[in-house]
């Protein structure tokens, strides 16, 4: 057991370095807060891992099936606030709440497939987008029982100390993407879902016409969304110890799909990696600013043009949503395949005769000796 | 009571109908949906403001801080189309994200400058009119007006002139267009830059009622916009004034409550309504009531 894992790690991971850098990084992520114990740094990589969940959840459905939700918060804040309404006012138990929040996250995916179903293209989009708007007054309008603007505060947490609720997050983080991975996986024997949401994507009509329920499969793809959204939404909810309607606005939609563009579209380890580059890029840009602040006092003041570039700097990281903006535009002009997927076939390369990853710097198939140029 | 909820529904139905008629053509004619079409309003309110007021140490007269506000948020369209919107038109996706991260772009730009302070200008006619016992700001029966006469513009020049013709063609089919000698590159810049101009337009004359409290708020105006023109029928112009004023008179009903059913929280469930309205339409007739789909986009 233990010697065939070490021969599929020797033939399987260490020839292609898109899995050794994937190996190294979730390494690195289980021995994080062995580096740093400092709170402010592990709450951004718990935030990041949730945030991961939920932007792969969004490739699998936007980007794999072709349902380009704009309206994913529904799902993330439905089930963060089930699970805390649930535990506020009924008392129920953590783990009683966080299953039926991710249950009402899988519920929140059904009502929005069933209009979405006749629909396709900008005027899915369209009505996606109205589904979390259409909950954020109603929220506001029964603030005595949901919390309004304040949201719900003082919810229990998944565990008293940093390190846990960081180890929860990671390894469920890992177990989603994997899960997610999986079943969106094309080439699969063992499942058809990957092959048949690709069917759905590229053509919905030829994919019916090969007889393929395309209504279910769509369902599917919706209730899966909304279960890692769901889950992702209750582990932010209690991770915080309070859901916000933070978690409902636009932007909390946008980030998704802004996370998952650039870092690779219908690739599931793109979300990933857009998540961890995005993510603590705005998370930190407090930190950037604070660097530029010293800059900018060792500069001699004679130093007049280079002043005035640091100061603009200094003034750019206090908005992050605006570096935020035009990495999208330059992504989407530039590189629409996305940051990971880009990296990946720089350093990859298919072998045209057994399809078998190989390292760029090959001249031969490691499996079958084909010439690869 | 009736008489406020008319003149709520035709006033603000005007105004609405101002900043979506913009909109539902671009998306009309090129399959655009142009996300940033409200920020471009908020710049233009934001460039008037700037101008007229001390802020910059020019102080312009009205009429010139209009015609520049006006001209620039066109020029600066035309570009964003040109250099952004138009790379990425085959994918509605891409469209959709690309726009809602232009105006994101502006939104965080204005804030940069003016942070929070609303482009306040002064009333372009003071006082007010009393119809049938309901006060109205001179201004918003200005831009009634104004309103009116653009949409006839609009609607002449589209069916009149040879150049809304040929765009009327580039809407209908893009590729025999294109055999019959129209550049649909260049009708689709001509179009984007009519619908800027028109956003434009209804930023400036909208500025001095206070709608634009922050460089923020486009997102409420977009929300408006969208719904109003999917009710109306995504790329027709007749639809965009129906829808617009289908949503004033829901917003007047949920405001002046005639019934009492909500009590003092009514305005909170404004947007809820109306995107109830756009989700039902949506669900019953997603080309909207004037809309028409094409083969490809049906289901």
């Amino acid at each position: 057991m233990f010697r065939r894992l070490l021969k599929d790690f020797r033939f399987g991971v260490l020839p292609v370095p898109g899995r050794v850098i994937a190996i190294v990084f979730f390494v690195f992520l289980f021995i994080f807060p062995l580096i740093t114990q400092n709170s402010y740094y592990v709450n951004m990589m718990i935030n990041a891992s949730i945030f991961a969940i939920f932007a792969v959840s969004w490739d699998l459905l936007g980007g794999y099936t072709g349902q380009v939700n704009f309206g994913h918060a529904l799902f993330f804040g439905v089930a963060g606030y089930a699970s805390g309404l649930l535990g506020r006012y009924l008392g129920w138990p953590l783990p009683a709440t966080m299953i039926t929040g991710i249950l009402a996250g899988v519920a929140a995916g059904v009502v929005t497939c069933y209009p979405a179903l006749k629909l396709r293209g900008s005027y899915l989009s369209l009505l996606t987008l109205a589904f979390p708007l259409m909950l954020v007054p109603l929220i506001l309008y029964f603030r005595d029982f949901t919390g309004g603007e304040y949201g719900l505060n003082q919810l229990p947490r998944i565990a008293e100390s940093l390190a846990g609720r960081y180890y929860i997050c990671l390894i469920l983080m890992t177990v989603s993407v994997l899960i997610m991975w999986k079943l969106t996986d094309a080439g699969s024997r063992y499942v058809r879902t990957g092959l048949i949401f690709h069917a759905i994507r590229e053509d919905e009509i030829a994919a019916r016409a090969l007889g393929i329920n395309t209504i279910r499969y769509k369902l599917l793809a919706f209730m899966i969304g909304g279960f890692f959204a769901g889950l992702a939404g209750v582990l932010y909810t209690h991770t915080q110890g309070g859901a916000s309607l933070y978690m409902l606005i636009l932007t909390m939609s946008f980030q998704a799909i802004i996370w998952v563009i650039f870092g690779g579209i219908v690739s599931i380890y793109g979300g990933v990696v857009g998540v961890f580059v995005l993510y603590p890029l705005v998370y930190l840009s407090y930190d950037v600013q604070t660097l530029f602040e010293k800059i900018h006092e060792a500069i001699p003041k004679n130093m007049g043009p280079l002043l005035v570039i640091v100061e603009f700097l200094e003034k750019l990281t206090t908005y992050p949503m605006l570096i935020l903006a035009v990495v999208v535009i330059l992504t989407l002009l530039f590189m629409p395949e996305g940051l990971a997927v880009l990296i990946r076939n720089k350093i990859e390369r298919e072998c045209p005769r057994c399809k078998l990853t190989n390292g760029a710097w090959r001249k031969q198939c490691r499996a079958c000796s084909a010439s690869l140029h | 009571m009736a008489a406020e909820l008319l003149i709520y529904t035709v006033v603000h139905g005007s105004v609405y109908a101002l900043l979506a008629v913009g909109f539902s053509l671009i998306f009309g004619v090129a399959r655009i949906l142009n996300m940033a079409h409200a920020a471009f309003c908020v710049l233009a309110a934001y460039i008037m403001y700037n101008l007229v007021s001390p802020v910059l140490g020019i102080e312009l007269g009205t009429l010139p801080a209009i015609i520049i506000s006006i001209v620039a948020v066109t020029l600066l369209g035309m570009l964003a189309y040109r250099f952004v919107i138009d790379r990425v038109r085959e994918h509605h996706g891409a469209v959709l994200l690309i726009t809602i991260a232009l105006a994101i772009f502006m939104e965080q730009a204005l804030t940069m400058r003016f942070l929070n302070t609303p482009a306040s200008v002064d009333y372009f006619i003071s006082g007010y009119t009393i119809i049938a016992g309901v006060k109205i700001l001179n201004d918003y029966l200005m831009i009634l007006g104004i309103t009116a006469v653009l949409i006839i513009a609009v609607h002449l020049f589209l069916s009149k002139t040879k150049m809304g013709i040929a765009v009327r063609a580039v809407a209908n089919d893009t590729e025999v267009a294109n055999l019959m000698g129209i550049s649909p590159s260049r009708i689709l810049l001509i179009t984007m830059a009519i619908t800027t101009a028109l956003a434009a337009i209804a930023g400036v004359l909208v500025a001095p009622t206070g709608l634009f409290h922050t460089p923020a708020t486009w997102g409420n105006w977009l929300l408006v916009i969208m719904v109003i023109v999917v009710i109306g029928g995504l790329g027709s112009i007749k639809g965009s004034i129906v829808g617009a004023a289908v949503v004033a008179f829901v917003e007047a009903l949920c405001i002046y409550d005639p019934l009492k059913l909500f009590g003092s929280g009514a305005a909170y469930l404004m947007s809820t309504f109306v995107l109830l309205a756009m989700v039902i339409v949506l669900i019953a007739r997603p080309a909207g009531l004037f809309g028409t789909l094409f083969e490809e986009e049906k289901l």
